[in-house]
């Protein structure tokens, strides 16, 4: 065993944590406010060599690994989670197409991904009622020569009205078995027939979109499949598993942003004659949350490191994933209490954090899907 | 024991459902909340009807009632509408003080506008440096003749920029130990030169209900306006949050109650994996959870107002009743959220906002560590 982090992840975290401070924070709540998507934000972050971090250098990117992935979303959450959902999306994308996409689709597309010529890359699998049961998918494509055409609709598309690419799971064979028919396309944007839809007003992470998509008659040349045909649902699997890790470290980086600045409050807020950090009630607070989330911290790098071992990670990346995305819920809650009638005002970041974070149970698998997977790894696929 | 409600009740408890169901509108609360406007239309039509003061005596025109049937109206209204229920409740703020401790004729001049649909309250209590610690107050009023000059800053206020009146917690004795037998209560009119009310700005949920920071420059008030004795302020405030922390759970319990069906309904509405959600068990045990707690809840809340109608005063039945009604409305709101996934953390589909009003509810009126406090003292007593 051995808990140090290599230079390079030390470096890259120290990089992520200065540009999140100077760069992320002070303008948090105004995308916050006003929705307005992080794009040269997204721009910097790409030259950083953030957007590619699992590619190799020859299609443009760093390829520095998974845990440093984590570590750069973790420090990006705690200066914005909504450019951190999208970082850590974009990641992903480029993860699928460069293991799953021809030689040709990798040459378009990830250079402009790892660059940040795209403004993110998105994936669309959920639909209106293809939420947890992701199998349940209506969205098809029909072989049609050289080409396929996609007809459907997508909802609750993270970066589906910014992305240059999204990967689009459809129906390929309509007779298979039950998951069975799904393929997945790449579709670039503003092919003819793919058409976005409302950027939906929700409770937190509002900068970072989140659509309806159309797709009617929209045809794609054959070599946009990823994989062979019925490939869909693996393919989902992987970045979903993917995935997970990234959205626990970003629920992490929310959960130690809120206690961090809610211990540095207590230190200053004098009640009956003394600092609040003097009450044990606060001190146990404070100690319960750092607790918690490096007990977290240490399942996601777990995780992390199988994935990079390129060793079976998705029990572990689900456990990270639940107890990250719940344990950060808590923490972020426990912050604005520490502040009071303070923190649940706008002036403060911490009722921010705390909205951001609530969705970090629901996206990537909701709370309850990861202990369905977690249950379904311990006692098999029947009782699952 | 009898735990029926008596048929008094019961037809207020039904009148005040069958008003919120026919008067909030669902797009218009959207409204407010977007514009951060209080619903004065809803409000006049409620008091015309009798809600508003439904506790206070009928000489001074109330329906002549106590808290629990006050608490009734309260939970119908933020069961069909957590903004709007939270508003209307709040729209007396405070004016409890006047009618347990006020002259016949302060009654009358302030207390009778407030059941009229003709004016709005406020509390003034808080202030920047003493939140949850009011023993000592900065504000001060002096008293000079016929008058009192007050000068201070009070933040948090709710109502503040909307109210016709408030009554503010001075201190007029700097000299006393200890310090808060130094304090007395002073209703101030809104068209008072040197005073002034801003609104403190966007906050996490309680939108439509403003929240001010008042600032006193040289007030002069007639002595007429003192409130009870000169040295009771303290003991005035601490006497209403007797009365005020069960106003508050009874908000809880309405939010709790009304995320709890959004999310029933929507389980037995939802397919997922070829059947409704209703039919597994995680989402049977949440709700299971979740009608359990506010069962709890409501018991307290009931037995808190119940012993208050009866003369009893009860800090710590209030305060348990407040701290345990806040947290379950937390928790119900946030299983809410869980249970509708993706469309949960939607506006349009309101558990969200619940959620955001239900976590005020853990720090105004005392936050759940001051409950906890004056559970303690109650249990330990004064140790050495």
């Amino acid at each position: 065993m051995d808990f140090s982090l290599t230079e390079e992840q030390e470096m890259i975290r120290g990089m992520v944590r200065e540009f999140a401070e100077k760069e992320l924070k002070p303008k948090a709540a105004y995308h916050d406010e006003t929705k307005e998507f992080p794009f040269e934000i997204l721009k910097s972050l790409a030259r950083l060599g953030l957007m590619g971090m699992n590619i190799p250098q020859e299609y443009g990117g760093s390829n520095v690994g998974t845990t440093a992935y984590s570590l750069a979303i973790t420090e990006i959450a705690k200066g914005c989670a909504a450019t951190a959902v999208t970082t850590s999306v974009t990641n992903m994308v480029a993860e699928v197409i460069h293991e799953f996409g021809t030689e040709e689709v990798k040459n378009k597309h990830l250079p402009k991904i790892c660059s940040g010529e795209y403004p993110a890359g998105s994936f669309a699998l959920t639909e209106p009622q293809a939420g947890s049961d992701a199998a349940n998918i209506r969205t098809t494509a029909a072989k049609d020569g050289d080409s396929y055409v996609l007809n459907g609709q997508k909802s609750f598309i993270t970066s589906g009205g910014q992305s240059g690419i999204t990967v689009v799971w459809a129906v390929t064979d309509k007779e298979a078995k039950r998951g069975k028919g799904i393929s997945a396309f790449v579709v670039e944007k503003g092919t003819p027939g793919f058409i976005i839809g409302k950027n939906e007003e929700k409770m937190g992470q509002r900068a970072s979109s989140t659509n309806e998509l159309f797709f009617e008659d929209c045809r794609i040349p054959k070599e946009n499949l990823l994989g062979q045909e019925g490939d869909g649902f693996k393919i989902s699997m992987m970045e979903l598993d993917g995935g997970r890790i990234g959205i626990a470290s970003l629920a992490l980086g929310l959960g130690y942003a809120a206690i961090d600045y809610a211990t540095e409050y207590a230190k200053g807020r004098e009640q009956f004659g003394q600092p609040i950090a003097n009450f044990q009630a606060i001190q146990w607070m404070v100690a319960d949350s750092y607790t918690e989330l490096d007990a977290a911290q240490l399942l996601v790098l777990r995780a992390s490191f199988l994935k990079e071992k390129k060793l079976p990670f998705g029990k572990e990346a689900s456990m990270a994933k639940l107890f990250a995305s719940e344990t950060a819920g808590r923490v972020t809650i426990k912050a604005i209490q520490i502040l009071g009638g303070y923190g649940y005002t706008k002036e403060y970041p911490v009722e921010r954090y705390h909205r951001d974070v609530i969705v970090t149970t629901l996206y990537e698998g909701t709370s309850e899907i990861q202990r369905h997977v977690i249950a379904r790894s311990i006692f098999g696929r029947k009782q699952g | 024991m009898d735990f029926e409600l008596t048929e008094a009740q019961r037809d207020i408890q039904k009148a005040a459902r069958e008003f919120a169901e026919g008067e909030f509108d669902r797009q218009l609360a959207l409204e407010l909340e977007r514009e951060h406007k209080f619903p004065w239309e809803i409000w006049k039509k409620a008091s015309e009807l009798g809600f508003a003061g439904i506790h206070f005596p009928e000489e001074w025109g109330g329906g002549g009632y106590g808290i629990l049937e006050n608490v009734l109206v309260v939970e119908e209204f933020c069961r069909v509408d957590s903004g709007i229920g939270i508003a209307l409740s709040l729209s007396d703020f405070s004016s409890e003080i006047i009618l347990r401790s006020g002259t016949p004729e302060q009654k009358k001049k302030f207390l009778a506008p407030l059941t009229e649909g003709k004016a709005i309250s406020s509390g003034a209590f808080t202030e920047p440096d003493h939140g949850s610690d009011i023993t000592l107050m900065s504000t001060q009023a002096l008293r000079k003749g016929d008058e009192f000059i007050i000068n201070g800053t009070k933040t948090f206020i709710t109502n503040g920029t909307i109210a016709d009146f408030s009554i503010v917690l001075c201190q007029s004795d700097f000299d006393v130990t200890p310090s808060y037998r130094g304090q007395c209560t002073i209703i101030v009119e809104k068209d008072r030169d040197g005073f002034e009310a801003a609104d403190i700005g966007d906050k996490m949920g309680i939108k439509m209900t403003s929240t001010a920071e008042l600032s006193f420059r040289d007030v002069r008030v007639p002595v007429e306006n003192l409130v009870g004795g000169e040295n009771r302020g303290f003991y005035q405030v601490l006497e209403f949050f007797d009365e005020s922390r069960i106003e508050i759970a009874a908000q809880a319990v309405g939010i709790a109650q009304g995320a709890y069906e959004r999310a029933l309904n929507y389980a037995k509405e939802r397919t997922q994996f070829g059947r409704k959600i209703a039919l597994f068990q995680a989402i049977q045990h949440k709700l299971a959870e979740m009608a359990t707690k506010i069962e709890t809840a409501r018991l307290l809340l009931y037995k808190a107002a119940w012993n208050f109608d009866q003369g009893r005063i009860d800090p710590k039945l209030t305060s348990m009743c407040k701290f345990y009604a806040g947290r379950v409305a937390v928790e119900v709101a946030d299983e809410a959220i869980q249970i509708l996934g993706g469309y949960g953390y939607t506006t349009e589909y309101e558990v969200e906002r619940f959620y955001r009003d239900a976590r005020i509810t853990e720090i105004y009126e005392g936050t759940r560590e001051i409950q906890k406090n004056t559970i303690a003292n109650a249990i330990l007593g004064k140790l050495k």
